[in-house]
């Protein structure tokens, strides 16, 4: 007889074994090698957890306590493996276009990314989980007591042992399932473990079986007699019961966190799903195949009152065959290590994605941190998350009082969990599942699962007797096990038809009323549509030709130079041969983040997405893209109006530098000029004067004619003087405008004589005084001055025979027009526009002028407001003057 | 179903009658989908089964044994012919259209 000593040592020998496989596992997936790693075969073996220690002890149980009863929670799942082509397939493909890591990241992901869903799917994965988990701490403890009741040592305690189991449990999944950080990343070693695992309970348990038809019963038409001699030999199963179980076993194969993670997550082809088919109920087949003969054996050889639930280990035990009875052990054993493996796995994958990181990530805002605080931060989360589970699971089982029977624990669980279903389905099949219809649907259901079904299920600790007889505070249609007055069903029954249609009703009515946000009607198409938008998925396989196409695309965005230096580096890094580096996760999170620097985070995802592929770009994805390219545009949109400004600056300097030069030049010009014309009377002055000075005969009437010159030329300089100065102010601005009210024709007679007195040139002068009867207000004189020079100009200048000169004055919309024409030969065309320039003369120094009387002209009349103009086609020289009626202030 | 056939269909313009292989095809995917329906009947029979109780003798447990084995055996067979026949179609899957879609 096998020791306590020696099963612990088994057992101890069994981890290190697992761990062994893992790791080897692990090293030729890292390798490279290994592509049966990634076969049909070992998903479909890994598919096997659904089998847990409940599968492997409480089915016997069962089928010793109703018959075939037992057979449901292998038919439901055998349905939804044969109906793959139109279910699990697309929630696969969903699963990958979404980069989903858990069930609650699937749900959330479907309503728009909330958090809210995700919480609570964790929440009753969680609290579904805990049952299941107490489940195989009941299964193990048992299966340790049967050899210690037959242990000489007699030093075993089953409270303590539970207490061990679970801790021993909880440190093994620690260790095994956290190795990995990276939720995305398929776990070989696990998967291939687990694969070990299926493999290790069929055999015990075909083998046990075996032995019992072959070795006790004598073959297989013995032992059909058998059967149908026993006290459970006649077809007796409850309709609802049938029916219900089936259901909701095909319900929690889809929904069970742990079987999400190992057909959905670690699916590494769509078409391993074509072989699953097929060869995952066969599997299910070959381990309900012997569970009838086990329990009806068990049933004839075992004394009265032995727990059936322990049948199979207990018939080989009675029938001397230790070994046996150890591989079944073993066989259990494993049953319940990996289903804790992978379910401390998915949960703590979903609580510390939606509810540690969240909050931590809040907490820290702002406060700068860096990639490698959050894994450690995963880490922790993690690990702390598989430990509550495991505390959770022995809670549940020391409240419970580890005495209910294996099967039932489990179909708590499965009805607390098949809750996610109308929103699953709902959202892989209907556009118009809405978050809010999903929220609702999940509440209903989840508490009415706890109430009818988990408290009452937990003893008399959290919900008394009289509740449970009565009603809460005495309502009689509210009995947790009797809803609506309808008593006498199965409780099982009862939760499910109510939590569930409930559920779904709730679901659907919120869905119709609720409108959804853009990102879950776009995430409702994609999930819904998801065979119209993705391709199949294909397995990862790394290769150097990516890693070209990497490089490409990285020197694009960082330029040739950086992006030769950052591959060469993580080329040596990898200590490859070629110059390229393989794309290893590592090396792509690398460049990613390299990349995000430049193009932003999302950009950057989505770049290598695109090039490594498996898995397709999601809409969060695109709309942050959007959002960081709008950012792009605003900032170059700023950019543009800048750069507008500033060559609109720049064009204001340019022009402003001309007309200074401009001025600069015309002052040089101007003082060269005035120099010119100061120099020849001031030389004709010296040369008299000396002449007088240095002569001595010279006569009296010599003496006279050249102080005249003298006199003249001095004059002449003072005139020229004068009009500099009278030019000088006008052009300053500075003139004093002495404003008057007259009419034009008196202004005009003035002009008239005084530019005509004491000349002996005639000059006829035609005015019509009719039209001069227009009154001005302006400064008389400066106006005066104007007409003066325009005429003595046209009695200096007019080289007729019988010089005539024309004034005309009209009023012309609030200005006056004054034009002066006369009959001579004009001005030729090219001087025209330099007439009004300073020193500018036409037609030689005839008259002796400076040159500085029209430029005097224009500076006065724009004082005044007005202009003056030389206007051509009319016979000869011909100015007009425009002057508004009432002065006003020109703009200075 | 071998490939040489496959490859005669392929680059073939898509017409609204397929050919004989397609078509053959599409009633295999049919079948397959319904599949799951036939499975669920079959598991409801025992619902019509009379309850073995103290007055009535039932339905001896290992016939029921024998009749659900047997069907479960039937579902999976029919997978497997299923999984094997539709090997060839997942090469082409994504051009073809899965549903009876009218191609112009």
């Amino acid at each position: 007889m096998a020791t306590l000593n020696v099963l612990i040592l088994v057992c101890l020998g069994y981890v290190v074994l697992l761990f062994g496989v893992a790791f080897a596992a692990d090293r030729m997936a890292a390798a490279g090698k290994g592509a049966w790693l990634r076969s049909p075969l070992i998903y479909t073996l890994s598919l096997s957890i659904y089998c847990t220690a409940w599968t492997f002890y409480g089915a016997v149980g069962n089928a010793a306590r109703s018959g075939l009863e037992f057979v449901t929670i292998y038919l439901g799942p055998t349905l939804v493996m044969i109906s793959w082509w139109w279910g699990l397939r697309k929630l696969v493909r969903v699963a990958r276009s979404q980069r989903v890591t858990s069930i609650a990241d699937l749900i959330s992901s479907r309503y728009g990314k909330s958090n809210t869903l995700a919480i609570g799917v964790t929440i009753l994965a969680v609290l579904g989980g805990t049952p299941y988990i107490a489940l195989q701490l009941q299964s193990i403890t048992l299966s340790f007591s049967i050899f210690a009741e037959a242990d000489p040592s007699g030093l075993y305690r089953q409270g303590a042992s539970v207490f061990w189991v679970a801790a021993g449990l909880a440190v093994f999944a620690i260790l095994f399932g956290t190795r990995n950080l990276d939720a995305n990343e398929r776990h070989h070693g696990v998967v291939t473990a687990i694969a070990l695992e299926s493999v290790v309970k069929l055999f015990a348990l075909l083998a046990v079986g075996i032995f019992v038809v072959w070795g006790v019963a004598g073959g297989i038409g013995p032992m059909m007699e058998r059967i149908d001699a026993s006290e459970i030999g006649q077809w007796n199963v409850d309709a609802g019961r049938w029916t219900t179980f089936i259901f909701l076993s095909a319900a929690a194969f889809v929904c069970l966190p742990r079987m999400f993670q190992v057909m959905v997550v670690e699916n590494a082809d769509e078409g391993h799903l074509r072989t699953a088919a097929w060869a995952f109920p066969l599997y299910l087949l070959l381990m309900s195949l012997f569970v009838v003969p086990i329990a009806v054996v068990g049933l004839d050889l075992l004394p009265e009152g032995s727990n059936p639930d322990l049948f199979v280990l207990t018939v080989p035990l009675s029938q001397g065959n230790d070994w046996l009875a150890m591989l079944s052990f073993i066989g259990g054993f494993s049953s319940a290590t990996s289903m804790v493996i992978v379910t401390a796995m998915a949960l703590s994958t979903m609580v510390s994605n939606h509810v540690v990181m969240p909050i931590w990530l809040n907490t820290q805002e702002g406060a700068g941190w860096v990639s490698g605080d959050v894994r450690s931060v995963i880490l922790i989360s993690r690990r702390v998350s598989i430990a509550v589970v495991m505390a959770l699971g022995y809670y549940y089982y020391r409240l419970s009082g580890g005495g209910a029977a294996l099967a039932s624990i489990g179909l708590v669980a499965f009805a607390g969990i098949s809750q996610i279903l109308p929103a699953l389905v709902g959202g892989l099949f209907w556009r118009g599942a809405t978050r809010t219809g999903a929220l609702v649907g999940l509440s209903v259901g989840f508490l009415l699962w706890i109430y009818t079904l988990l408290l009452p299920g937990m003893g008399g600790v959290l919900m008394t007797e009289t509740v449970l007889q009565n009603g809460p505070f005495g309502i009689g249609w509210l009995r947790p096990q009797a809803l609506f007055g309808i008593a006498g069903m199965d409780p099982i029954v009862h939760t499910v038809m109510w939590s569930l249609s409930l559920n779904t009703v709730a679901f659907c009515v919120a869905s119709l009323l609720s409108f959804p946000s853009p990102l879950e009607r776009l995430q409702g198409a994609q999930f819904v549509h998801v065979f119209d938008h993705s391709v199949a998925l294909r397995g990862w396989t790394g290769s150097v030709a990516q890693s070209e196409d990497l490089m490409i695309m990285t020197q694009r965005i960082m330029g040739a130079g950086p992006a030769q230096e950052f591959f060469q580096a993580e080329a040596e890094k990898q200590g490859g041969r070629s110059s390229l580096p393989e794309p290893t996760p590592a090396f792509l999170e690398r460049l990613e983040r390299e990349l995000s620097g430049s193009v932003g985070a999302a950009t950057a995802h989505a770049m290598i997405g695109q090039i490594v592929g498996g898995s397709s770009v999601s809409v969060e994805d695109l709309l942050a893209v959007a959002d960081e390219s709008a950012q792009l545009l605003e900032y170059s949109s700023q950019l543009e109006a800048k750069s507008t400004e500033l060559s609109r600056t720049a064009r204001q300097l340019r022009e402003a530098n001309t007309k200074l030069t401009q001025i600069s030049e015309q002052k040089d010009s101007f003082l060269s000029q005035v120099s010119h014309e100061l120099r020849t009377p001031m030389t004709s002055i010296r040369a008299f004067s000396e002449i007088m000075r240095d002569s001595d005969g010279l006569s009296g009437e010599e003496q006279t004619r050249y102080a005249a010159i003298i006199h003249d030329e001095a004059l002449r300089l003072t005139r020229l003087l004068d009009d500099l100065l009278d030019l000088s102010v006008l052009e300053s601005g500075r003139v004093n405008l002495n404003m008057g009210g007259d009419t034009l024709r008196s202004v005009l007679d003035r002009a008239v004589s005084s530019a005509l007195a004491g000349s002996n040139q005639t000059l006829a002068v035609r005015r019509s005084k009719a039209s001069e009867r227009i009154s001005l207000h302006t400064d008389l004189d400066r106006l005066g001055q104007v007409f003066i020079n325009l005429i003595s100009n046209a009695r200096k200048y007019c080289d007729a025979d019988d010089p005539v000169l024309t004034i005309s004055a009209h009023d012309v919309g609030g200005q006056l027009v004054v034009d002066f024409a006369d009959n001579g030969s004009g001005i030729p065309p090219e001087a025209r526009s330099m007439v009004f320039e300073k020193f500018a003369r036409v037609g030689g120094d005839k008259a002796g002028g400076a040159g500085l009387g029209l430029a005097i002209c224009r500076e006065i009349m724009q004082r005044l407001g007005g202009e003056i103009t030389y206007l051509p086609g009319q016979g000869g020289a011909a100015f007009r003057v425009r002057l508004p009626l009432a002065y006003q202030q020109a703009a200075q | 179903m071998s490939k040489g056939e496959d490859r005669q269909t392929q680059g073939v313009r898509p017409s609204l009658f397929l050919e004989r292989q397609s078509y053959r095809r599409r009633r295999l995917t049919d079948a397959a989908r319904l599949l799951p329906v036939l499975g669920a009947a079959l598991i409801a029979i025992p619902l019509l089964w009379p309850s073995g109780d103290a007055v009535q003798d039932g339905i001896p447990l290992s016939s029921a044994i024998l009749y659900i084995f047997s069907c479960w055996v039937v579902l999976i067979a029919a997978s497997l012919i299923f999984g094997f026949a539709s090997r060839h179609k997942t090469a082409n899957d994504d051009s073809e259209p899965e549903s009876d879609r009218w191609q112009p």
